[in-house]
Order: C-alpha cells, then structure tokens, then sequence
C-alpha cells in the first residue's frame, strides 16, 4: 500500500504511533497501575495479606492530618516560589531582552542556576545556611539553625526553589517579550504612553499566554517538590510536601497500596491546576495550538 | 579478550562484530564462575564504622575461613532510617548480592516476619548466644526463635558533672529537684524531640515503671505504669532545669549541650564518653556516669537497648557459608575489636571484664547492669509505625496530659498496628 493513498488523517495517526506506544507505555500504563494498586491493601513486606479493600486507601489518606498538613506545605512552598520566580523572572526577562552591551555574557550569567542539578542546589544553600559550616551565620551575623525550626526552614527551602527555577521563568518570558511588536510599542510611545503603560498595556496583554504557561509550567513542576525538602530537612520541622509523603508510604514503608493512593491523589491535584489555569487563563488554545474561533 | 576484538574491528569492520562482542561475553561469564567456585564472596551490609573495626573483622574471617569463603564490606549510610531504606528496597526485590546483614535490633521482627532473614539454624543457635546478654539474644529473638546473631549492643546511662554534685540522685523526682535546686547550670539534656529517640525515652520510663507498649503483638500499655511515665515526661518537659531546645533536641544535640558544660545532667548513649573526651577534655574530666533514673525506689530502672545483630538474608546463594560466617564476625575476638577499636559495647558479658574493653569502657559496670536489666522497643514488624503513634502523641512533651493522653496513645498505636493511616 502505498502512502500516498492513506487518508491524512489515518497518515497522521500512523506517524503518530510510535509516540503513542511509549506515552501508553512510560505514562498511561504506570497511571492506571497506580490507580489499582490503591485499591488494595497491600504491604511489600506481607505480600500474603494482600486483599482488596476498594477506597479505605483514600478516606485513610484524606483522614490524616499528615496529609493535609503536608498539602497545606505544598501549598505554601508553591505560591509563594512561583510568584516570586514570576516577579524576578520577569525582571531578568526584561533586562536579558533589552541589554545592549554583553547581551551573550548577560544571558549565560542568567542561566546558570538552572544548570545545576537540584540535589547539588539544595546541598549548596543547605551547607551556606549550617551553623557551624556556613557562611551565611558569619555573613549576617544570624546565628541560629536554620534548619531546626519550621518556618526558617521553609524560607530555605523556597528561596532555593527560587534561585533555582527563576532563569527557567525568565527564559520562558524572554519568548514571550520577543513577540512584542517593537512598532506597536514605539507607535504607544508617540502616543504619549510612558514606560509603565506601555508595559502594562501593552506588552503585558499580548504576553499573557506566555506567562500563562509559564505559571502553568512552574507551578506543576513547584507542586511536586520532592528533592530540595529531602536533601535539606528531609521532611523534619513539619516541612513535608505531598511527595516525600508519599515516597515515605511508598519507599520506607514498602505500602504500595497507600502509596499509590497518595501518587494518585498528587495526579488529581496536578489536573486540578492544570485545568484551573486553562480555565483561568483561557489558554487552552496555546497548549494545543488550535486558533480560538 | 582484547586478542580477539582489536584485530577483528581493523580488518573486518563490523562483519565480526556480534562475534567477537559474543566471544567477550562468554569470556567474562567464564571469569566470574571461575572466579566464585574456588572461594565464594560473601557481601556484608552494614553501616559505615568509621574506625575500621568492620572491616578488620571480615579481613580476619575470611582469612581464617581457610579459603571457604571471603567477606566483602558494603558500607551503608550511618543513619539508620537510610541504611533500612537501602535494605529493604533490595530485599523487597528479592536481592541475591545481600548475604550477611547489619541489622539495627528494631528491624528484627520486621525482616524476620517479611521472610527476609533466615532463622539461625537451631544447631548454631549455642554457639552465637552462649555468654551473650540476654536482653542481646531477646533483641534479636522473634516469634521464639533466634533470627540473628547478637553482635553489639548499646544502652543509656545518666551522665553528670562530678564537680557540682555530691551524690547522685536514683530516681527522676530526685533528679529534677537536684537540678532545680543548681538554677542556670541544672539543665538536663534529654532528647524530646519528634523522632524514634523519644518513643526510646518513653519506653525506658514505662519498662522502668513496670509497663510494657505490646506483649505477644497485643498492646498493653498499662494504666498505672503509663500514667506514672507520661507524668514524669509531663514532669521534665515543665520543669525549668529542661533544655530550651528539648522539643527539638536528640542525641547529638544532648551531646553537644553538654559538651558546652551549661548542663549538669545528660541522658545519652555511651558514644558522649569519647566524643567528650575529645571535643571537650576539661568537662571530660568532671564527667560521671551512674544508671539511668528509676522512676520509682523500690525498682530499677529498665533502660531500652539498642545495638546490631547480623542476620543471613533470605535471598543469599550462599546462606551456609554466611550462618559460618556471621558467627566467626560475632566471635568474642570480633566483639572485642569492634568494643576497643569502634567503641561499640559487646553483647559478650565476660568482654565486660576484659582489661582492654574496660579501658575503653571505664563505666562498663554500671553498663553491664543496665545492660542485663535492658528493656526492649516494640518487638513487631510495624515498629516503625507504633514508633511513629507514640512520638507524634507525644510531641511536644510540654503539653502532654497523662490522663487524656494515655487514651489518645492506645488510640493511635491501636492504628498503627492495623497500619491504617500515613505517617
């Protein structure tokens, strides 16, 4: 058969498959495991006591302090990071796309935190905060332990996530302020609009899907904050996110059917977001590239 | 092997390739069968001793194996949540490198009832438990049976200034009142903060009280002996001698207080001796040590013991050869070197009266009598659950109300042995 003779539409799904196969296989596949899984009773060190227990896995989640505590953490490290990174990211967008001398130098130098692995970021800001180790103690002359008391250890533990991720926002913005028309803001300028009109009226309105999916982006990825909370407190201080109770129910308990339950309520919490920022933004458009009518 | 793949990839390219990468393959498997035939490699997990003394050990059995079998360390981390963590995840999928196991004494009843330690056959069972304590044999004792070799052991003492007291008090009310009565310098370091530490704490005041958490997997918990230990908790926690930092303080923290010499009294492991010594050698000089407070006269203190015991794992090719050879890593020799070396008490009572361990050791007496006395932590497989119940009731110890609170304990470890909940 030849190609030429396939409808469009069958070609596009036939070129489509092999991506299909590895999303169903790396993606879809564990979903829908994790989804069984949470339904039973089942202990890794007592496989023989596995039983079907429907959704006790979920109302025990839901009842336990642990979990919402650590949700509320999740939320708090969330919000406060991304608008952060957003303001700064923003910031450093602006300047990486109006800098005239050293545009390159400027623009590596931007980049560079986000370069580094996490684990090492965490480590690094970890051992600049320790009492005896750190610098920061002799720098500003604070000494406390940082990491002995929740909310300095949650100022840590944001501030890395900042320092992190803030050059993938602002790389994300610089696309977006490229799309700015130079003409529309010089014509604005003629108008008499000054530098914050232009930049709220203007630039920030046409930028909107970008930063939309910017925020959607870094929220996702805030959400599951995993490694820097392990690295640094490794959840002590009542500093647990969502993720290492799981990995807590999942990995030191070897309880795959509770754990499960809390991947998959994670996964509800990520659709949630996601679908709160298609709706809020109006985005849904620029995600699938299909033009609103 | 090199014979075969060099000329191959110049004159022929990759025609012969799968040849020679086969040629390669079958020349390593034949390296490695013929490598393990004559003397079997038998992996030791346990955690990284930083003096040596482990790795003295394995040197000196496998030597002495007389070629039967040779011992590889594998160092795991030092805290013991990732050593299990490391552990558990292999042995959960059914890892046949782990031959011989470091297993701190409160995983016992966990890897036993998972099936991933082997009970110690019963004809060596006399040979790695005779002259041992036997609060050591207990800890590594579940469902009557021995499923590990008692190796080392630890326990704690009540450490105080010599230079600002005259007599040692026996029991907490003592204590406190004791250290009130020094005002600014009274402190007593204990540890409250919300980890394992503290369920250790409220173990040893229960056992001391006459109480136990769990006889035969069911909870006890006895009304009168667990009001009298959350009471003295309560008693501590409110008292002005308690450390400001107690709803954060462990071991390392009790030590380091101490250390600083604001303290008189400190609750801790035998590990604080050297470590002062060292760090804070004019402070070492007025240190001295007595056992653990009673809670009450007329008994004595029954102290929660800790320590290693060395399991064979279920999965081993070589499981004879590792029963062997945890008994030869057990050995009093052994035992001895890991006391002078690593400092780590031996489960051997006569080692007690070695002169070299009583260098090392000058407070072994009082330790061997705490150590005979010891008590034990839950012995079930969901420790690290009642574990948890107990330390998070518990925390922070200024607000505990023994009355209420002795409900809201059965309660939660109630539900921690159904393992329901996260945690």
């Amino acid at each position: 058969m030849k190609l030429s003779s396939l409808s469009q539409q069958k070609l596009g799904w036939l070129l489509c498959t092999p991506a299909l196969v590895a999303m169903i296989a790396v993606t879809a596949y564990p979903i829908v495991y994790a989804c069984y899984l949470s339904l039973f009773r089942y202990d890794l060190r007592f496989p023989d006591k596995r039983a079907f227990t429907g959704i006790d896995n979920y109302l025990s989640v839901l009842s336990s302090t642990v979990w919402w505590e650590a949700l509320l953490n999740t939320v708090i490290i969330t919000a406060v990071s991304v608008s952060m990174e957003l303001l700064l990211g923003m910031g450093f967008a602006l300047i990486m796309h109006r800098a005239i001398i050293g545009r390159r130098l400027v623009r590596s130098a931007v980049l560079v935190p986000y370069g580094i692995i996490t684990v090492v970021a965490a480590l690094i800001w970890k051992f600049a905060f320790l009492p005896d180790t750190g610098f920061v103690g002799n720098l500003t002359g604070i000494d406390i332990a940082w990491f002995s008391q929740r909310w300095s250890a949650f100022i840590i533990i944001i501030l890395t996530e900042i320092w992190k991720t803030t050059p993938f926002m602002a790389l994300l913005l610089l696309a977006g302020l490229t799309l700015v028309p130079e003409n529309l803001l010089r014509a604005a300028r003629v108008d008499g609009a000054g530098p914050w009109q232009r930049f709220t009226l203007i630039t920030l309105p046409i930028m909107k899907q970008t930063i939309a999916v910017a925020l959607l982006f870094r929220t996702l990825d805030a959400f599951r904050i995993f490694d820097t909370v392990f690295v640094q407190t490794r959840g002590a201080q009542n500093t647990e996110s969502v993720s290492i109770v799981g990995y807590h129910a999942l990995i030191s308990r070897l309880n795959l059917g509770l754990g499960s339950a809390v991947s998959i309520l994670i996964f509800l919490c990520v659709l949630f977001i996601a679908a709160a920022y298609i709706k809020g933004f109006d985005i849904a458009g620029a995600l699938t590239g299909k033009e609103k009518p | 092997m090199r014979r075969y793949q060099t000329p191959a990839k110049r004159k022929t390219g990759y025609r012969l390739l799968p040849a020679a990468l086969f040629l390669l393959l079958a020349t390593a498997a034949g390296c490695s069968e013929e490598q393990s035939s004559p003397t079997p490699t038998l992996k030791w997990y346990i955690f990284d001793e930083p003096s040596g003394a482990f790795a003295d050990a394995a040197a000196d059995c496998s030597e002495n194996s007389g070629g039967r079998y040779r011992i590889d360390l594998v160092p795991l981390p030092t805290d013991a949540d990732q050593q299990r963590e490391q552990l558990v995840r292999r042995l959960a999928a059914r890892d046949s490198d782990i031959d011989i196991v470091g297993m701190d004494v409160i995983w016992t009843a966990e890897f036993a009832e998972a099936g991933w330690i082997l009970p110690w056959p019963e004809k060596m069972a006399a040979e790695a438990t005779s002259g041992r304590l036997d609060s050591a044999i207990a800890s590594a004792s579940y469902d009557d049976r021995l499923q590990a070799a008692p190796f080392t052991t630890n326990t704690q003492l009540l450490w105080y200034r010599t230079d600002r007291i005259d007599s040692v008090p026996t029991t907490w009310e003592e204590l406190l009142k004791t250290a009130e009565s020094l005002g600014d310098q009274g402190t007593v370091q204990v540890q409250g903060a919300r980890y394992e530490g503290l369920t250790v704490f409220f173990n040893s005041l229960l056992s001391s009280a006459g109480g136990d958490i769990l006889k035969n997997h069911e909870m006890v918990l006895d009304e009168d002996a667990t009001r009298e230990a959350l009471a003295i908790l309560q008693s501590i926690a409110r008292s002005p001698a308690a450390p400001a930092s107690l709803a954060t303080s462990r071991e390392d923290q009790s030590r380091l207080a101490f250390e600083a010499g604001d303290s008189t009294f400190m609750i801790n492991y035998t590990f604080v001796w050297p470590s002062a010594r060292e760090n804070a050698p004019e402070i070492a000089e007025n240190m001295g040590w007595a056992r653990w407070p009673a809670v009450s006269e007329d008994r004595p203190s029954r102290v929660t013991i800790g320590g290693i015991n060395l399991g064979v794992a279920a999965y081993s090719d070589h499981s004879d050869l590792a029963f062997a050879a945890a008994s030869c890593l057990s050995s009093e020799a052994n035992q001895r070197l890991a006391a002078h070396k690593g400092g780590l008490p031996p489960t051997i009572t006569a080692l007690y009266h070695d002169e070299e361990v009583q260098k090392t050791f000058p407070f072994a007496d009082v330790l061997l009598e705490t150590l005979k006395d010891g008590s034990q932590r839950p012995q079930t497989p969901l420790y690290n659950d009642v574990s948890m119940a107990i330390s998070h009731t518990l925390h922070p110890l200024r607000a505990i109300e023994p009355q209420e609170d002795i409900d809201t304990l059965r309660r939660e470890i109630e539900r921690a042995l159904h393992s329901e909940g996260l945690l």
